[in-house]
């Protein structure tokens, strides 16, 4: 028999795209029943993709029955399995998707691929309650200044090379900072930050609206080596010089778009002093500053879960020989039917 | 800074604010870069006394090259203003949806031809966006906010100059973004000498690739 999409059918959604697995379950009304997440902190070093993907593997079927234990459902009450498509690391896209087709095509449900950028926005929504926001997301894969125009969401301003959670991930490991779970090296940074007075001088690069942090990554690990700087002004001025020029692009893209609210997201977004930064713009622009709580501005997979109920309830599905991962997969490529 | 009337706030940028002003009978605009409470002071200091600085300068220097910008009537440091021509026209933003398809190759292929003199000359606008366009009531357009400019002859800055340019008409004229973007690159293609537009044409695809998630990225080939 044919389940029937009411207030009790339910979405489960796997995010993979990076260092975190996560799985989300949330009826179509969008209340979340679950977000389980189990992130991968490497021994030493970024991100191995190869290492991350066993993680994910390994990790699979212990955060599925977390999700399912929490969410007080059996896998036979789900209505369809979203999964992160991309963009990310493959071989961390692929085990998520893998874990999504086998679960969907086991129990004869609908599959939907999602784009893992369009989620951080969606869930921003969701969760502030924002209809129609100017979107900074700042994490450490993405740096990006989007607006909703025609049907898509379009890219006003992003970084032309690294992203800025990289750029203070990178100087952190640099600095031999530890990070710990709870406690990402951007939180280990904010927090010496906070304890530095000094501003040093940094480059600071702005290119009409988009960025460049990979020049200035490498300033300020040059004077961190030559040692006559504090580590904590050295951090300080790292967050001031990085957050300035993110700010001043999204303020530009406020003025340029006129929108009324500023959605501040990702996991940088966590950031006290980025946060006052947006929260001064927006006022001064009359718009609503809005800033995504922390479990979902990080890599979630409740964001994949609401996501994939907007976009199955407007048409959106992905057949299993059209599931394949796109690690490069552009914001701006997706039509997003939802909206309006 | 000279008599001043009543001026009239005509754009709060995000940079700086435009105002309308009445000065010695003369219609200008006065430039006035505000301090950014989110900046620290001192970093704020820094990147608006840089900008009040070079921007008339680079101004200048495009002239030279024959590319219109308003003139520079008087520069303030420390109060972060600079006073100019008022230019009466259509910033070509506006124009772009207004025109038609004719109109609007013929005005790319102009704009292209002056983008590649500035280029010639080793000048950088940072901003290049059809609302820092301006065309007059004769058909003259002029360039304006050069505050993000540099003075440089790189390959580099000069693919990432037409990269912004690109993505520019991509995110605010997205159905004949491709069309106007071709026929600015073909003018500005007979302005600089064959090897340099060529070299220029793949940093911008490189510059595209090395872009966070794009179809191809640096090194890889299909």
């Amino acid at each position: 028999m044919k389940r029937k999409r009411t207030f009790k059918s339910y979405c489960l959604g796997i995010e993979s795209t990076a260092d975190d697995f996560s799985v989300g379950i949330s009826t179509f009304g969008g209340e979340i029943l679950a977000n389980v997440v189990s992130a991968y902190i490497p021994p030493e070093g970024g991100i191995h993709p190869r290492e991350a993907a066993r993680h994910h593997a390994e990790v699979a079927s212990k955060v599925l029955k977390e999700a399912f234990k929490k969410a007080g459902i059996k896998p036979q009450n789900l209505s369809i399995i979203a999964f992160s498509q991309g963009p990310g690391l493959g071989p961390c896209l692929r085990t998520g998707a893998t874990v999504a087709r086998a679960l969907a095509s086991y129990l004869g449900i609908p599959l939907v691929g999602i784009n893992h950028c369009v989620a951080h926005i969606e869930i921003g929504k969701l969760k502030t309650g924002a209809k129609d926001p100017v979107t900074l997301y700042v994490s450490g894969g993405n740096t990006i200044v989007s607006a909703f125009d025609s049907g898509r969401y379009r890219v006003f301003g992003e970084t032309l090379d690294i992203a800025l959670g990289n750029c203070l991930d990178v100087f952190a490991r640099e600095a031999g900072l530890r990070q710990r779970v709870g406690e990402p090296f951007g939180a280990v940074v904010e927090k010496l930050a906070e304890k530095g007075k000094r501003l040093i001088s940094l480059p600071y690069t702005v290119k009409g609206m988009d960025l460049s942090f990979s020049g200035l990554l490498t300033s300020a690990t040059n004077l961190l080596k030559k040692g006559e700087y504090k580590l904590e002004d050295l951090c300080y001025s790292l967050q001031e010089t990085v957050f300035s020029m993110v700010t001043e692009v999204t303020e530009r893209a406020l003025a340029h778009t006129e929108k009324k609210e500023v959605l501040l997201t990702g996991g940088v977004a966590a950031n006290k002093r980025l946060q006052s930064m947006i929260k001064t713009i927006a006022e001064e622009h009359d718009a609503e500053f809005c800033v995504v709580p922390s479990e979902f501005a990080i890599d979630n997979g409740a964001m994949i879960t609401w996501t994939g109920i907007l976009a199955y309830t407007h048409g959106v599905a992905t057949p299993i020989q059209k599931s394949f991962v796109k690690l490069r997969w552009r914001l701006e490529e997706v039509e997003v039917t939802w909206v309006r | 800074m000279g008599k001043m009337k009543q001026p009239l706030l005509i754009k709060k940028g995000a940079e700086a604010s435009l105002y309308l002003a009445d000065w010695h009978g003369r219609k200008v605009i006065m430039k006035k870069r505000l301090p950014k409470k989110y900046r620290l002071p001192k970093l704020d200091e820094q990147i608006k006394t840089y900008r009040t600085n070079h921007e008339p300068q680079l101004m200048h220097e495009a002239k030279r090259a024959g590319v219109p910008t308003p003139t520079i009537f008087l520069v303030d440091i420390k109060g972060a203003t600079i006073i100019m021509e008022f230019i009466k026209g259509k910033q070509v933003k506006q124009l772009l949806d207004e025109i038609s398809k004719s109109e609007r190759l013929y005005l790319c292929l102009k704009i292209g031809e002056l983008i590649g003199r500035l280029h010639e000359c080793g000048i950088i606008h940072g901003d290049l966006t059809p609302s820092n366009m301006i065309q007059n009531s004769e058909g003259k357009i002029f360039f304006v906010d050069f505050g993000l400019g540099e003075k440089r002859k790189e390959l580099e800055a000069r693919g990432v100059d037409l990269h912004l340019m690109k993505r520019a008409l991509q995110s605010t004229h997205f159905r004949f973004a491709e069309e106007c973007f071709n026929a600015v690159i073909e003018s500005y293609s007979k302005v600089l000498d064959a090897e340099t537009v060529k070299n220029v044409l793949d940093k911008i695809k490189e510059i595209e690739r090395r872009g966070r998630y794009v179809a191809k990225r640096k090194g890889e080939e299909e």
